[in-house]
């Protein structure tokens, strides 16, 4: 047992002093249009729209809205740079534009982090630790894969698929940007891409850095905007592949409204991933993984550990834990670094996790909130624990995107696979136990893309992710991510 | 005296059991003289349910047999149809073809079984990967079968169609129910006896014969099916396709072939009907890299 503390509020009301990045060096425009041919243009919209900061609901800038003539424009300057210069580029020429986009990226890695992090709301230590380097090695990962594709399918001919259209989420603005651009570039594809309408300054400031990198013209194109902007990425006639990111709910409407074209399609959609603590779990560390996999990134993770499901002679010490742990999670300016929990992404997802509190206390939940301290300006939610849930249970059904974890509990391995697989999902799953048999047992046995044992959201460029089920189709990162963006010719 | 011929039922395949279409309906398709090929089982959407569930309680038997075993079935399958190759000429010269082809048809339908029993326990390791990542932790990626795959086979052929998509999605440990060419039923049944008696686990494949516009849509609405294959080039049956299966995200793979080439058998096949998942583990590093040389 360890030993009772005893006073509690003396240990927990220490403050930390602020810490606070620098945002004296970043420069942000009032004003951004989209970025076509190599170029920005004012939107034939006309229209533009305000970009918040989360965290003191500020307005930063304001960003172009494009319509279906601007997704025009933008798809008829990369079918253009596809034909007459891209596809003519020799791969280890393509593979060097690639790099000089990745090291350009990391010469400007704070400004893009501090950016991201006023943009989105996520924690600055998290911006600048996880999303920007990624977003950087990403690009680094599959520049070298340009001038190497005939290893990656043996016995074919590779060619690229022409104009792809790429609709990327809000959770991780750069990262998924170069998750979508990257390999598209590699494979010798010319790219669309709508970022979120909530978070498209560090898409902008790519586009800036890939001006720099001499890139020729109209290869990469961002079109800013809202949903009807996606459409009409969607909907456009000439482009010959979809990635999307997004929800379970757009991605059916996308593979729906492409019957009867031959566009190619990856989705990358929702999860309610199971993150599962066997008796035999090293606990602090399980407890360590239960926090990371639900409260990293506000729990704006697709893949996030929002089902938890514990041995029941474990339950109780876990939950004692895992509770001490969430008081002691500083929640509030995403700039500091003292800062665990920064800003939900927009009021919308705000509501939208609220909505979700509600359905779990009218279902009969046990709610379990932290009571941090929260700045009175912008859009917080305290991390949440639901215990006392059912399988049936909307909250444990249905995706949050928010710090709200469901809790159940197991006796047998076998209970707890059917249990962790009893979802239309099957993006990742997390299982901590500290005997690699049962840990392989589980990890054959659960239907989901990723399977983190030990640990939980780790990510890296040469590791595929994607989904089983309805989290979507297509791999994203490293060999298999290659696939989404190329045509087998034998 | 000649002893009295005795007549074929035709039947359907559904969870190792050969029923008649629970819809009691035929049709009775005719040759190129005009010459009935028999009654055959007219099936209903009942029956795809009824295959959908058998499939499903198979998969998991089946997808965990050894990579190994699963090969020797695939084998087993090539011995049985070499076994009965005579009947399946027949059976294709009564429908259309002449003997030269009839017999090529059968011999490259052996050697389309044989070719895909090899890869079963191959294909993992050319579509696996260990992943070199940037923090202390051992990552590997595996394919996994996607699940209950809902074929319409190839219109055109009697058996080589059939055969070119059972044997890769099979060779991948999922289960399937196939609709067999309207056209052209008698080989798909007669296949179906052929899987019956070479060790494949009832469910595994399952066959309906009937028309493929009345069963496509129960198919691929259906939300325990994981992924639908496609032979033909009909823009309205893949439009179809991609419409009914934005329900579930169902995988989509369609193919315009001559599965009479020699060569429209790969890897590639296979990887269509597979998922990737990818492991992580922390690995402990206690003792720097010099103390272990």
């Amino acid at each position: 047992m360890a030993k009772k503390v005893t006073k509690k509020e003396d240990v927990f009301s220490w403050d930390y002093a602020p810490a606070l990045e620098g945002t004296a060096h970043v420069k942000i425009k009032n004003k951004y249009d989209l970025f076509i041919d190599g170029k920005f243009v004012k939107p034939m919209s006309g229209r533009y729209f305000d970009t918040i900061n989360p965290a003191t609901e500020e307005c930063v800038s304001q960003i172009a809205h494009g319509n279906d003539a601007d997704v025009d424009k933008a798809v008829k300057a990369a079918r253009k740079a596809y034909k007459n210069v891209w596809s003519k580029v020799s791969p280890s020429d393509r593979a060097k534009y690639i790099y000089r986009i990745a090291r350009l990226m990391q010469e400007r890695a704070r400004e893009l982090a501090v950016i991201e992090t006023i943009d989105s709301g996520k924690v600055i230590t998290e911006s600048r630790d996880i999303d920007i380097p990624l977003a950087c090695n990403h690009f680094f990962y599959y520049a070298g894969w340009a001038d190497k594709l005939a290893y990656a399918f043996p016995n074919r001919k590779v060619e690229p698929l022409g104009v792809v259209g790429q609709i990327i989420p809000w959770n991780f603005p750069l990262l998924m940007a170069a998750w979508k651009i990257a390999p598209a570039l590699a494979a010798g594809n010319t790219v669309v891409l709508k970022p979120a309408e909530t978070t498209s300054l560090t898409a902008l400031k790519l586009a800036e850095i890939i001006k720099d990198s001499g890139l020729p013209d109209g290869v990469v194109n961002i079109v800013t905007g809202h949903g009807d902007t996606g459409a009409a990425i969607v909907n456009h006639a000439d482009v010959n592949k979809i990635a999307f990111t997004g929800s379970t709910q757009v991605g059916k409407l996308i593979q729906a409204s492409i019957a009867g074209t031959d566009k190619k399609l990856t989705l990358e959609l929702g999860g309610k991933s199971a993150n599962i603590i066997l008796d035999d779990a090293p606990i602090d560390q399980a407890v360590e993984g239960i926090v990371n996999g639900i409260f990293f990134n506000q729990g704006h993770v697709c893949c996030a550990g929002s089902r938890l499901f514990v041995q029941e002679n474990v339950a109780d010490l876990v939950l004692k834990k895992l509770k001490r742990r969430m008081d002691q999670l500083i929640i509030g300016d995403p700039l500091d670094k003292n800062t665990d929990i920064g800003a939900i992404n927009s009021k919308e997802q705000l509501n939208t996790i609220n909505k979700y509190i509600a359905i779990g206390k009218d279902e009969g939940a046990d709610i379990y909130q932290a009571s941090p301290k929260v700045p009175e300006k912008g859009y917080y939610c305290a991390p949440t624990l639901f215990t006392d849930v059912a399988q049936s249970n909307r909250i444990v059904q249905e995706e949050i995107f928010g710090p709200v974890l469901t809790v159940q509990t197991f006796r047998t391995v076998d209970e707890v696979i059917q249990k962790a697989n009893n979802s239309p999902y099957g993006l990742a799953a997390g299982i901590w136990s500290d005997k690699g048999a049962r840990v392989f047992n589980l990890s054959s046995k659960l239907k989901a893309g990723v399977v983190w044992a030990n640990t939980y959201n780790k990510f890296d460029p040469t590791s595929p992710f994607g989904g089983y089920k309805e989290s979507g189709f297509g791999r994203e990162g490293g060999v298999h991510g290659l696939s989404a963006y190329v045509n087998l010719k034998s | 005296m000649k002893n009295l011929d005795v007549l074929k039922t035709y039947k359907i395949y559904i969870g190792g059991s050969f029923p008649r279409t629970e819809s009691g309906r035929y049709y009775t398709p005719l040759n190129q003289k005009g010459e009935q090929l028999g009654n055959i089982c007219q099936s209903s959407r009942k029956d795809v349910r009824n295959s959908v569930v058998a499939a499903r309680k198979a998969f998991g038997g089946w997808s965990e047999r050894t990579a190994f075993n699963r090969g020797q079935i695939l084998y087993r399958i090539a011995e049985m149809l070499q076994g009965r190759k005579s009947q399946f000429i027949e059976e294709l010269i009564f429908q259309g073809s002449s003997k030269t082809n009839a017999e090529k048809e059968v011999n490259r339908s052996i050697d389309r079984l044989v070719y895909y029993a090899g890869w079963c326990d191959k294909y993992m390791q050319i579509l696996g990967s260990v992943n070199p990542v940037a923090s202390s932790h051992f990552n590997f990626s595996i394919a996994e079968p996607t699940g209950v795959v809902g074929v319409v086979s190839d219109q055109t052929t009697s058996l080589i169609g059939l055969v070119s998509l059972i044997a890769p999605i099979i060779a991948g440990g999922n289960t399937c129910v196939v609709l067999a060419s309207e056209g052209m039923p008698l080989c798909a049944v007669t296949f179906a006896e052929v899987l019956n008696a070479s060790d494949v686990p009832g469910g595994v494949v399952n066959i309906l014969t009937g028309s493929p516009s009345e069963l496509i849509k129960p198919l691929t609405t259906h939300m325990d099916v994981n992924a639908m294959a496609y032979s033909g080039d009909s823009t309205e049956v893949k439009a179809e396709l991609q419409q009914s299966s934005a329900l579930n995200l169902k995988r989509i793979s369609t193919y315009m072939k001559d599965w009479m080439k020699p060569n429209n058998q790969d890897l590639y096949l296979i990887a269509d009907f597979q998922e990737i998942k990818t492991t992580w583990h922390p690995i402990e590093n206690i003792g720097g890299s010099s103390s272990v040389y």
